[in-house]
């Protein structure tokens, strides 16, 4: 068996006040492996996804992200790991405005130091694989929602990282639109080879991933 | 296995930046051009005195020549001519040329300006001076164009003169025409025999034989100054050394170099403090980046938010911020040099090189630009810029980017207190800043305090704004529009003093400038009021008036009192520009009858002359009441008492006043060169004027200038104004550039809220309320504004007036307050505030509400 993408160990998580938002926490993903994750509003579950993608800090326990443990590394060393290993799809699409859409997909390419040729022409090659040829020099201001969330998900996997993180991708989407987007992030990211962490409020979104977890004060148990 | 470490991505941050440029154009342009402003004023200003200072070098240069060294006399009385054969003779001078130097003008009338005729008189050996200053004599150049081949020789003639090109162009005579000389109270007719070498902007100088000077112009046995050269292998620095040992109290040694730091003293203050003063337009303008990037960095930050969740490290939003800071700040300081430079060539072609301050008055300079000042404004213009960013670059990087992505960007904490401790600290750092003394003549400390004064009470700003805004937390209750504005100030008070952070530093510099330049023309204006109690004023340029001359005049019809005096540059150190020596009756008993004194008052004990120092003279030279001190006049080496300290804002180079039976009694000289008098009853000052002219001889009567005290006063203050034109249009400058931050700023802030407004108008909050509320916002910061600036530059004038002043002039004066200023600038300062305000909720309300509502950035 390949080793986990991502393991989280006895992870613990409280809130200012005190209140503890999961203890206990453990979770294995394996390569090429997509997980669901829901839960009710406030238990966590951005929290979890800020905990794996090193943006945030846990009072005990562990993340390792191709073996790596994330408490090991500095803020810079966390940084690095989500430009190279992760790539994110957020609720709120967060497209950079004043950017083409080639530019903001191929924002994790130049990060890398990947030279502006080269990150734009891969760019423009998924861009099509998504759904938008001939759209590479386009504003963002000139498209739909779904369109967006299609830019967003070409950014997440453009540099081919090991994990994507998925925050409600299709929370702001109309059904038939999240339909349609949810099809391509499995397909794009099974494509891709990435393991995944879906979260998500919607049972339909669920039925896509693999596993589907319910995160609960003491940990992830399994949905349904 | 660990990510690697790369390199910043230069492609992140070009498409970053221009995406950004190309997003919000006008406020780049803005930051860039308050910074060129800033470079450009301060620029313009240092080449313009650099030039004028560089004329004034020059001047002296061709005035003294090529000698290695220089005997001075310490007044035109001069100097013993026997001095000459002992220096000539002494160990390590290889030749000595003696000079007779005398102050002239063409024609026989008076003047018509104030300072004199313009003309300097060498009489000079032509076979010493051949040896010792070949310059003086023209050899070694080609005579100037028009000239009839200058033989030095011809000087042998008694009748002939050598005239420079100026001098020669300000005759309107040509060579082998006659000239009419006035030098010494003496009119003599010269036949131009040649032209010396030079160019048509050195100073005028006119070369005569130097015992034909001595005799026509009643020097007999007296020399202004003997020039020398080493022997070859002389130590320069010994023979100067013996030389100094064996000179009287009367005369100096002078090097090229004590020549060079008496140019530098004489503007050094004058240059620093006009420079300082263009730079507060670049400090405002480094505000105003600040102002630009903070909003910036604020609506960015979910932005930078993503690009860290994407992997931007921390040093990368530093980079990014600071690079876009240092292209606006050399963009704007590349702008800054070159407008600058115009400025300079502009100004010096249609107006001199006088600024306002009247050291430079008459001098027409070349521009001179080396490349080091071309590099200092540089640097100032980018280092203004990336200070003004360096605030925002680190919150930005210290953001944390999991909350900051799904921040609105505009933080909003009423409950979180401002911290005042940061601003305190710079104020108090700043007010014991001032206490420091001065550091080469220069009020740096003074300066410096100003800077963190002006630092701190910018920081605390948030804190202010809180307190000055809490009174008012229950003033909205029956108002929707004033209640929003008020919840939204006191609850965002960072956001209020990014907002105003760029007109408290333009204002309170105004007022600190307004505040000073009201104090002082308040303080000349009393002490003229002081000093010229008398109706009619008169002075002879040259020669003066003997006693029998004297009694003539004061009994002529009109004249019911008269006082005589005279005045005299007297040099007390090579190194410093002459001071002025004042001689008038003073009576010992009671001299703040005479003089306006300040300060304490000593009888001087038996035997030893009573000196009243002006406060220039106290300060420059260090001198206290009480003190004894070596006054070099007439050969004599006397002991003077420092008796007392008087106000004089007259003459910066510092004044000594003696009364005139001392001052007679040391030197021997008996003439008197001005009178103030006071009219009888029914007298007229032109009557008065006649009859005195007819008492005075034939030449003098031509010579003699009769001023009205009325107009003297008038003249006097409009110097004084005219000296702070600049200055008034430096403050106006800066503050356009603030005003110009004002409305970029609330521009900017206003249209971040478009969200903010289309949700108000979502929950049915009317357009008209809308605007309302803007309205008393921007008022309300306006106001805060004003206060904040009027209180720092209240703070930040007394150390101008306590601390510059006094550091870089030596004269003090009393705090006077411009109120209508004040008054003037409230109204603008809350105007401005309310009216862009409102401007910019138009605009954004133009914008679709429900629109409005769903955008992400």
């Amino acid at each position: 068996m390949s080793p986990a993408v991502l393991s989280l160990t006895a992870l613990r998580k409280s809130v200012p006040g005190g209140r503890v938002l999961f203890a206990g926490l453990n979770l294995e993903v394996a390569p090429g492996e997509i997980v669901a994750i829901m839960g009710e509003s406030g238990v966590g579950k951005s929290t979890l996804l800020n905990l794996i993608a090193g943006l945030d800090q846990a009072d005990s326990g562990g993340v390792a992200i191709d073996g790596v443990a994330l408490e090991s590394l500095d803020d810079d060393g966390r940084t690095r790991m989500r430009r190279d290993r992760i790539g994110f799809v957020f609720q709120a699409f967060h497209i950079l405005p004043h950017l083409t859409l080639a530019q903001n997909v191929a924002l994790p390419l130049v990060l890398q130091n990947l030279n502006a040729a080269e990150a734009t022409s891969r760019a423009m090659t998924i861009l099509d694989s998504i759904g938008l040829p001939g759209r590479a020099g386009d504003r963002p201001s000139q498209l739909s929602g779904g369109e967006l969330q299609r830019v967003a998900l070409a950014r997440a996997l453009v540099h081919r990282p090991a994990l994507v993180l998925a925050d409600e991708p299709t929370g702001n989407l109309d059904p038939e639109t999240a339909a349609r987007i949810l099809a391509l992030f499995v397909a794009e990211v099974r494509g891709s080879g990435a393991a995944a962490i879906l979260v998500t409020h919607s049972e339909r979104a669920a039925a896509v991933a693999d596993r589907s977890l319910n995160l609960t004060r003491d940990g992830l148990v399994h949905a349904g | 296995m660990p990510a690697e470490r790369r390199p910043l991505s230069r492609t992140a941050l070009a498409w970053m930046m221009v995406g950004e440029w190309r997003a919000h154009p006008g406020r780049v342009v803005t930051a860039a051009l308050a910074i060129a402003i800033g470079v450009a004023l301060g620029f313009a200003v240092h080449l313009i005195n650099g030039s004028a200072q560089n004329e004034l070098a020059q001047a002296v240069r061709t005035v003294n020549a090529d000698a290695d060294l220089q005997v001075h006399a310490t007044t035109p009385l001069g100097f013993d001519e026997r001095l000459y054969p002992a220096l000539a003779r002494s160990p390590g001078i290889a030749a000595a040329s003696p000079v007779v130097e005398l102050s002239a003008r063409f024609g026989t009338g008076p003047s018509r300006s104030l300072e004199g005729g313009g003309l300097t008189v060498l009489g000079v050996d032509p076979l010493r001076a051949a040896t010792v200053t070949p310059s003086l004599l023209g050899r070694g150049a080609a005579p100037a164009a028009g000239a009839k081949g200058f033989v030095p020789e011809s000087l042998f003639d008694p009748r002939a003169i050598v005239l420079s090109p100026a001098a020669l162009s300000a005759s309107g005579g040509k060579v082998g025409e006659v000239v009419t000389i006035t030098a010494a109270g003496r009119t003599v007719d010269f036949v131009v025999a040649g032209v010396l070498s030079g160019a048509a902007s050195d100073p005028q100088v006119a070369v005569l034989d130097i015992a034909t000077a001595q005799w026509l112009f009643g020097s007999l046995g007296r020399l202004q100054r003997v020039d020398l050269k080493f022997a070859s292998g002389a130590n320069p620095a010994a023979v100067e050394a013996a030389l100094r040992a064996r000179l009287p109290a009367d005369a100096q040694i002078v090097t090229a170099q004590s020549e060079a730091r008496r140019g530098d003293n004489l503007t050094k203050a004058y240059r620093v403090n006009l420079e300082m003063l263009a730079m507060m337009a670049l400090l405002t303008g480094g505000f105003l980046v600040y102002s630009a990037q903070s909003l910036s960095v604020a609506r960015r930050r979910p932005q930078f938010a993503l690009l860290r969740v994407l992997g931007l490290e921390r040093r990368g939003l530093l980079a990014q911020v600071f690079v876009e800071g240092a292209l606006v700040g050399g963009v704007g300081a590349v702008l800054g040099l070159g407008l600058g430079l115009g400025v300079a060539v502009g100004t010096l072609k249609f107006l001199g090189g006088d600024l306002g301050g009247g050291y430079f008055r008459g001098v027409s300079p070349d521009l001179v630009v080396t490349p080091l000042p071309i590099l200092v404004f540089f640097i100032l213009g980018l280092a203004a810029a990336l200070l003004g960013s360096l605030l925002p670059a680190l919150e930005a990087a210290r953001a944390q980017p999991g909350i900051a992505l799904k921040d609105l960007g505009d933080k909003n904490d009423p409950n979180a207190k401002p911290a005042a401790w940061w601003g305190f600290g710079l104020l108090a750092a700043g007010g014991a800043a001032a206490f420091l003394p001065a550091v080469g003549g220069l009020p740096l400390f003074g300066y410096l305090s100003i800077g963190l004064m002006l630092a701190g009470g910018v920081a605390a700003m948030p804190w202010l704004s809180r307190v000055l805004l809490s009174p008012l937390q229950g003033a909205g209750r029956r108002n929707v529009s004033i209640d929003l504005a008020l919840k939204r100030l006191w609850g965002a008070p960072s956001q209020a003093a990014v907002a105003l952070c760029g007109i408290v530093a333009s204002t309170s510099l105004m007022v600190a400038m307004a505040v000073m330049v009201a104090s002082l023309r308040g303080s000349v204006d009393d002490w003229l009021t002081e000093i010229l109690p008398s109706d009619l004023l008169f002075r002879v340029e040259s020669g003066g008036f003997d006693a029998d001359t004297r009694a003539r005049i004061a009994k002529a019809p009109g004249v019911r009192d008269i006082l005589f005096q005279k005045t005299l540059p007297l040099r007390l150190s090579s190194d410093m520009p002459p001071l002025v020596l004042l001689v008038r009756p003073v009576d010992k008993a009671r001299p703040d009858a005479s003089l306006p004194m300040i300060g304490r008052i000593l009888d001087a004990p038996d035997g030893v002359t009573p000196v009243w120092l002006s406060e220039p003279a106290a300060r420059l030279y260090g001198r206290e009441v009480g003190e004894r001190m070596v006054l070099p006049l007439g050969g004599a080496n006397p002991q003077v008492f420092v008796a007392g300290v008087w106000r004089d804002y007259a003459r910066q180079a510092g004044a000594i006043a003696i009364d005139q039976s001392d001052y007679t009694r040391l030197t021997g000289d008996d003439l008197r060169t001005e009178a103030s008098l006071e009219l009888k009853p029914g007298a007229t000052p032109a009557g008065a004027a006649r009859a005195i002219r007819a008492a005075l001889p034939p030449d003098q009567a031509a010579q003699v200038q009769f001023f009205e005290t009325r107009q003297m006063r008038a003249i006097a203050l409009r110097l004084f104004d005219s000296s702070f034109a600049l200055t008034y249009a430096l403050e106006a400058i800066a503050i356009v550039v603030g005003l110009a931050g004002v409305a970029a700023t609330f521009s900017a802030q206003t249209l971040a809220r478009t969200k903010e407004f289309g949700m108000l108008r979502h929950v049915g909050v009317l357009r008209r309320q809308i605007i309302l509320m803007l309205a008393v916002e921007g008022g309300l910061l306006g106001a805060v504004g004003v206060i904040a600036g009027l209180g720092l530059g209240l703070a930040m004038s007394q150390v101008l007036i306590h601390v510059v002043n006094p550091q870089s002039f030596h004269w003090t004066m009393e705090t006077r307050l411009p109120l209508p200023l004040f008054a003037s600038l409230t109204v603008a300062l809350i105007a401005a505030g309310a009216g862009t305000a409102v401007l910019a909720g138009r605009r954004a309300l133009s914008a679709d509400a429900v629109r409005a509502v769903r955008e992400d950035w």
